[in-house]
C-alpha cells in the first residue's frame, strides 16, 4: 500500500496532491491517503474519485491549522501502524516540510521532486536537481520509501472510484511537536486579484518593462484576460513590483494554461518557475532571447508597442 | 545574540548546464562558484542581526577545501569568523551532511541564539537537511521566511503562501529558513575585503557516515527543443498572437 500526504488548507485541498495519488495508483494497486487536521475530512471524495480507498484523518486538537513538524509526528504513527511501503506527497514546499519532519522523526532517507520511481532493493528514483534542469537517478536505501512527487510531472488522472473511506485516528502529538503553526495570516492578492498558483493565465515582465510605471500595459492585459501579473527576479530586485509576484526558482514556480513572458530574457531561474505553463507566449526585441527556446509561440518587438495593440485587439475581438 | 549560518559552494550556472564525462556533477571547468541566492539572504539578515544586537556571526560549510572562498566571501560583509567542514569534494547525501553539522554545532562553545538556512539550495534542491538539524538540536523551526523579528526572546516570522501571507513565532533558540526577498543583501566594501583575510576559518574534517540516497547519475533534463513559432515582428504579429489565443481558448 501506498500512503499519499493529501495537503489542505483548512479544509481546502491543494490540488499537486490528487496528481500525488495518481503518481501512486500508476505504481501500486492499493494507494490509502491521510489528511492532517479534521477539517481534510471533506476531502473523502474527491481523494476516492483519484484512487485512494480509504481517508486517513489525524484528528488532535493542535492540528486546526498548518503545523508541519506535528503533521511529521501524525505520519509517523500511521506509517509504524499501517506499514506501507511508501509515503508520497506533492513536491510543494508544505509536501516537502511535511515529509522532511516524518523522515527526521523516522531517521531515514527521503527523496524530494521524484518523477519516476520503481519500486526495490534499493528503490531508484528519479528526482529534479538544479530547479528541474538536471535529474538525478539515485539509490533510495530504505525499505520505507518516503518521496515527494514533482510538481506538474504528472497529470492528474480520475478513476472515478468511489468516496474514500474515512478513517480517524490521533496522533501522540509532544508539546514541541506544535510549537510552531500558524498564528495569523492575511490575504495579500495580485494587482490582478487572482494570485499567481491558482491564476489561468500570467502576463509576467522582466527587464525589458525598463521600470514600474511600464507594468501598467501588463496589468491591463491580465485584467483582460481574468489573469495575474507576474515578473522576473530583477524586476522584484529592482522595486518595481512587490515580491509576491516574482516568477521562478526563488520566487512561485507556476503552471497556468497560458504565460505571456514580456521582456524576460529567460534566465535558467526564470525559466524553472514557468516552463510547465501550457502555452507560453514570448514578446522581446531581442531575437536571440533564450525564451524564445522554451516558449511555444514568439514576437519579436518592443512590449510597449506590441501590449496596447494586443490589448484593444482583443477587446475588439471579445466584442 | 549569536547567529550561525550555513551556506553552501555551488556552481554559478547561468545558461545551460554541461555535465561531466561521467554524468556525475556538472562541468565546473569555465564556471564561478557562489552560495545559493536564498544563502545571500541568511547571511544579510546575519549581518543585521549582529549589527542591531550585537554578538557574533558565525559561518558554517561543509564541502571541499576551496569552499573556503565563499567563507571568505560573507566574512566580508560582516561576519565573525566561520567553521569548514571538508570532505574529499563528494557530494554527501542530506542525512550526513545534516549529521555533519549536527555534531560541529554541538562541539562549540557558543549556543547559537539562531540558526539561518537559505530556503533550498539552487543545486541538490533535497529539501530536508534544516528540518533533520532542528531534529537532532530539539529546535523548533519555521521555513520560508521572507520577513522577520526578534523581540522578548522569540523570533516572529512571515512567510508568503499562495493568496496571502502565514505569521509564525518561535521561542529562541531556533532555526530559520530564509527567502529571496528577506533583505538586500549588501556588496563587500574593500576594507571588509581586507579584514576578511585575517578573519578565523577553523577547517575541521568531516565524519562521512554510509549515505542512504546515493547518487547514480545526472541527465539534462529536456527541454521544448523546437524552439517558438515566431508569428512575426512588432504590432504586424498582433492579429497572429489573437488567433492563437481563440485557438487555445484564452479569449
Amino acid at each position: 500500500m501506498i500512503l499519499v500526504l493529501v495537503d489542505h488548507d483548512r479544509g481546502e485541498l491543494d490540488p499537486l496532491s490528487l496528481r500525488a495519488i495518481t503518481a501512486a495508483c500508476k505504481l501500486e494497486a492499493s494507494v490509502e491517503a491521510v489528511v492532517i487536521g479534521k477539517e481534510g475530512a471533506g476531502l473523502a471524495e474527491i481523494v476516492g474519485q483519484y484512487g485512494a480507498k480509504k481517508l486517513h484523518v489525524a484528528n488532535h486538537g493542535a492540528l486546526s491549522d498548518y503545523t508541519p513538524m506535528a503533521s511529521g509526528r501524525a505520519l509517523k504513527d500511521l506509517a509504524e501502524r499501517l506499514k506501507p511501503v511508501a509515503i508520497f506527497a506533492a513536491g510543494s514546499p508544505r509536501g516537502n516540510e511535511q515529509l522532511a519532519h516524518l523522515a527526521s522523526f523516522l531517521d531515514l532517507p527521503m527523496a524530494a521532486e521524484c518523477s519516476e520511481i520503481k519500486f526495490g532493493t534499493p528503490h531508484i528514483v528519479s528526482r529534479a536537481r538544479w530547479a528541474g534542469n538536471l535529474i538525478e537517478e539515485a539509490e533510495v536505501h530504505s525499505e520505507l520509501l518516503i518521496a515527494s512527487v514533482l510538481a506538474f510531472a504528472t497529470e492528474p488522472v480520475s478513476v472515478n472510484g468511489p468516496s474514500a473511506m474515512i478513517e480517524e485516528f490521533t496522533p501522540n502529538l509532544e508539546d514541541a511537536d506544535s510549537l510552531v503553526h500558524v498564528i495569523s495570516r492575511d490575504n495579500g492578492e495580485s494587482s490582478g486579484g487572482v494570485t499567481l498558483t491558482d491564476a489561468k493565465v500570467i502576463v509576467s515582465g522582466g527587464r525589458g518593462v525598463g521600470g514600474p510605471e511600464g507594468f501598467g500595459n501588463i496589468e491591463a492585459l491580465a485584467t483582460l484576460l481574468g489573469g495575474a501579473v507576474g515578473c522576473s527576479r530583477v524586476v522584484t530586485s529592482s522595486g518595481w513590483r512587490p515580491h509576491l509576484e516574482q516568477v521562478g526558482q526563488t520566487g512561485t514556480k507556476v503552471a497556468p494554461d497560458l504565460y505571456i513572458a514580456c521582456g524576460i530574457s529567460g534566465a535558467m531561474q526564470h525559466i524553472a518557475g514557468m516552463k510547465n505553463s501550457k502555452t507560453i507566449v514570448a514578446i522581446n526585441t531581442d531575437p536571440e532571447a533564450p525564451i524564445f527556446k522554451y516558449a511555444d509561440y514568439a514576437i519579436v518587438g518592443d512590449l510597449h508597442k506590441v501590449l496596447p495593440a494586443l490589448t484593444s485587439a482583443i477587446q475588439e475581438a471579445k466584442g | 545574540m549569536n547567529v550561525l549560518v550555513c551556506l553552501k559552494r555551488i556552481p554559478l550556472a547561468g545558461g545551460t548546464l554541461i555535465l561531466t564525462p561521467d554524468a556525475m556533477d556538472i562541468e565546473t571547468k569555465y564556471l564561478g562558484f557562489g552560495i545559493s541566492p536564498h544563502e545571500e539572504n541568511a547571511v544579510e539578515a546575519g549581518v543585521q542581526l549582529v549589527e542591531q544586537m550585537g554578538g557574533t556571526l558565525t559561518l558554517l560549510t561543509l564541502g571541499p577545501s576551496d569552499a573556503e572562498e565563499q567563507l571568505r566571501a560573507s566574512l566580508a560583509v560582516g561576519a565573525t569568523r566561520a567553521i569548514l567542514l571538508e570532505t574529499d569534494g563528494q557530494e554527501w547525501d542530506p542525512q550526513g551532511t545534516a549529521a555533519a553539522l549536527v555534531d560541529a554545532i554541538n562541539a562549540e562553545e557558543i549556543n547559537f541564539d539562531l540558526i539561518i538556512f537559505g530556503a533550498e539550495s539552487a543545486d541538490s534542491a533535497g529539501y530536508q537537511i534544516h528540518i533533520r538539524v532542528a531534529h537532532a538540536l530539539a529546535r523548533p523551526i519555521v521555513t520560508n521566511v521572507k520577513a522577520m523579528r526578534i523581540e522578548n526572546e522569540r523570533v516572529s516570522c512571515e512567510r508568503v503562501v499562495p493568496g496571502g501571507r502565514e505569521y509564525y513565532e518561535a521561542p529562541l533558540p531556533a532555526i530559520i529558513t530564509v527567502r529571496d526577498g528577506l533583505n538586500i543583501p549588501r556588496y563587500p566594501s574593500v576594507p571588509g575585503r581586507m579584514q576578511a583575510r585575517k578573519k578565523p576559518i577553523d577547517i575541521k574534517k568531516a565524519q562521512a557516515r554510509i549515505p542512504k540516497l546515493v547518487k547514480l547519475n545526472l541527465t539534462v533534463a529536456p527541454s521544448k527543443s523546437t524552439g517558438a513559432q515566431i508569428l512575426g515582428t512588432g504590432i504586424e504579429a498582433v492579429p497572429a498572437l489573437v488567433a492563437v489565443l481563440k485557438k487555445i481558448g484564452a479569449i
